[in-house]
């Protein structure tokens, strides 16, 4: 992919010297600074201890430290969930969108939703959660007053794993949207309409044709809302207040912790276990675009 | 296509079980914030609206999320498009490292560069200043990816080796070419990236938290402590306003620059 029109074939020697490369040196300035320092900074700060020596004991203490493991299972959780979940319902949902009339209000509103609301995690979400289902929210006094024995009216779920999948939930939904509406626009008519010419019933059609072809693209999105979430620090900080529940959160303890003072050994070495998390997924992610891409013409 | 009953109920029952999860929650804020608090109500208020006003905390965050977002998209002009743009031209075995560079951010997520960028900012800040410049640095480098797609797809778009040469054989400088030339051409690419970058500092929470610089997001998480009503009252008025934001941009192309996030 990101392969040009133009190469560089016309005039380029007549471009290309040494000097050239120094224009490019203000961005590798910069990008050193605040990129790649801070990467080289957390990869090789794993491997060393409080005082800078080399040393692999924080990381196989954080590998070993059964709260660690558990906010690690937990955000391993909560990430797998919320992706099929979120890419399910955002599935399900950007079909509903490609079905309609293309161009109408339906579809501009939707989309133009899914953009805003993929972005809209954290401190306002849980607010917006909040007013819903918290103390004194929405739905848990109308709950109170109707259903007043049902989980509803007491809101204490909120504060755990069910209450951070609904929220998470709520930001993976649109943003499957937006990942997953191009790849359903570009199934053509034509293959349907093949499909009912030579008798193929809708179900063979979906089987034979659409659900093959949709399949990497779906695993896809799923990829990217597991890192989406997998990555997510502000919705949880903002909801719970359980410093050990999710690897983000642990990371966030032990780099700013204010009673035991700060452990930035651990941080990075709790770091580097997500880093290497994220790697994969998104390995798995750029070979499945790179299949998807074959034969999905660009847009 | 004539759309079979079981279809339409099917995709109106997706449709309408969707819309509940997003749009209630949506509501519920708005019903939230016009709740009587206090002992002078009675009914329903809207005084937790006029009270964003009178937030001093809370005005001086937005303008200092607001000049953080003009020092990002200041970085995205003068600095990430004129590069992308010199890669193109002149340096094009550097295409593969400079977008390898680019997408880079993708596998770090947020509270990472956190622990990675914490020494460096906290060295900044003692022994130079506490600006929203380290930390604009920062966010550029965050929505790099973002602003590397809708960038390289403008570019790819068009043909500015012959438009370079054209304007270099007519006389015109290098720096004149860059930005007389390419980015008016490239300029949706360049507006996609910006409101990127507008949306992404306004909303960003993880990084400015962590370092302790009261960004708009933080201050609005610490209103919530004292005040929940005025917390979701200006938490709802933020995002009509970025739906707003989306509306005028008057960019037929807008959209799909918010769905380039495939990355491969």
């Amino acid at each position: 992919m990101g392969t040009g029109s133009a190469n560089g074939r016309t005039g380029s020697r007549y471009w290309r010297s040494k000097s050239a490369y120094l224009g490019v040196l203000p961005f590798l300035l910069f990008s050193g600074l605040f990129l790649l320092y801070p990467t080289w900074n957390v990869v090789s700060g794993a491997v060393q201890d409080n005082n800078g020596k080399f040393s692999t004991t924080v990381l196989s203490e954080v590998f070993n430290s059964p709260v660690a493991r558990h906010a690690f299972a937990n955000s391993l959780e909560l990430s797998a969930r919320t992706a099929i979940v979120g890419a399910l319902l955002g599935g399900l949902f950007a079909w509903a969108i490609a079905t309609g009339k293309p161009g109408g209000v339906f579809y501009k509103v939707s989309v133009a939703l899914s953009s805003v609301l993929a972005q809209f995690g954290g401190v306002m979400l849980t607010f917006a959660f909040l007013a819903t289902f918290g103390f004194n929210g929405l739905v848990s006094s109308l709950a109170v007053k109707f259903l007043p024995n049902t989980f509803l009216a007491d809101s204490t779920w909120l504060y755990g794993m069910t209450g951070l999948s609904i929220l998470y939930t709520f930001f993976q939904i649109p943003l499957m949207v937006l990942v997953f509406l191009p790849t359903l626009e570009n199934l053509k008519p034509q293959w349907r309409e093949a499909s009912d010419a030579l008798g193929g019933k809708a179900y063979e059609y979906w089987l034979r044709v659409g659900i093959p072809i949709l399949t990497p693209s779906f695993v896809g999105g799923a990829l990217l809302l597991f890192v989406n979430s997998f990555s997510a620090y502000a919705t949880a900080n903002t909801l719970i207040n359980l410093s050990d529940f999710l690897t983000p959160l642990e990371i966030a303890t032990a780099l700013t912790s204010e009673t035991g003072g700060s452990n930035p050994a651990e941080a990075k070495s709790l770091s580097m276990f997500m880093v290497i998390v994220v790697i994969i997924v998104m390995s798995l992610y750029a070979l499945l675009r790179r299949k998807v891409s074959k034969w999905e013409q660009k847009r | 296509m004539k759309q079979s009953m079981g279809v339409r109920l099917w995709r109106w029952t997706i449709i309408s079980f969707v819309a509940l999860y997003l749009l209630v929650p949506l509501y519920a804020m708005f019903d939230f914030s016009t709740k009587p608090f206090g002992f002078a109500d009675k009914g329903r208020t809207f005084r937790a609206w006029t009270m964003i006003a009178s937030q001093p905390d809370l005005l001086a965050a937005i303008s200092r999320s607001l000049i953080t977002a003009a020092i990002v998209m200041a970085l995205i002009l003068f600095m990430i498009v004129p590069t992308a743009i010199w890669v193109h031209l002149k340096l094009p075995g550097l295409r593969r490292p400079f977008e390898l560079l680019c997408l880079l951010p993708l596998a770090i997520p947020a509270i990472v560069i956190v622990v990675g960028i914490a020494p460096l900012y906290r060295w900044i800040s003692i022994n130079i200043s506490e600006s929203p410049i380290t930390l604009a640095g920062v966010y550029s480098m965050l929505i790099l990816p973002y602003t590397y797609r809708s960038l390289s797809a403008a570019l790819d778009a068009v043909d500015i080796h012959t438009l370079a040469e054209a304007a270099t054989t007519l006389g015109a400088s290098i720096s004149r070419v860059i930005f007389g030339i390419i980015m008016p051409t490239i300029k949706t690419g360049i507006v996609n990236g910006s409101f990127i970058a507008i949306a992404l500092v306004l909303g960003e929470y993880t990084i400015s938290n962590i370092l302790n610089f009261k960004t708009f997001q933080v201050v609005i998480a610490q209103i919530g402590r004292q005040n929940g009503n005025v917390a979701v009252a200006v938490s709802l008025a933020s995002l009509l306003f970025v739906i707003f934001l989306l509306l005028i941009i008057p960019t037929k192309k807008r959209q799909g620059a918010v769905l380039d996030v495939d990355v491969a």
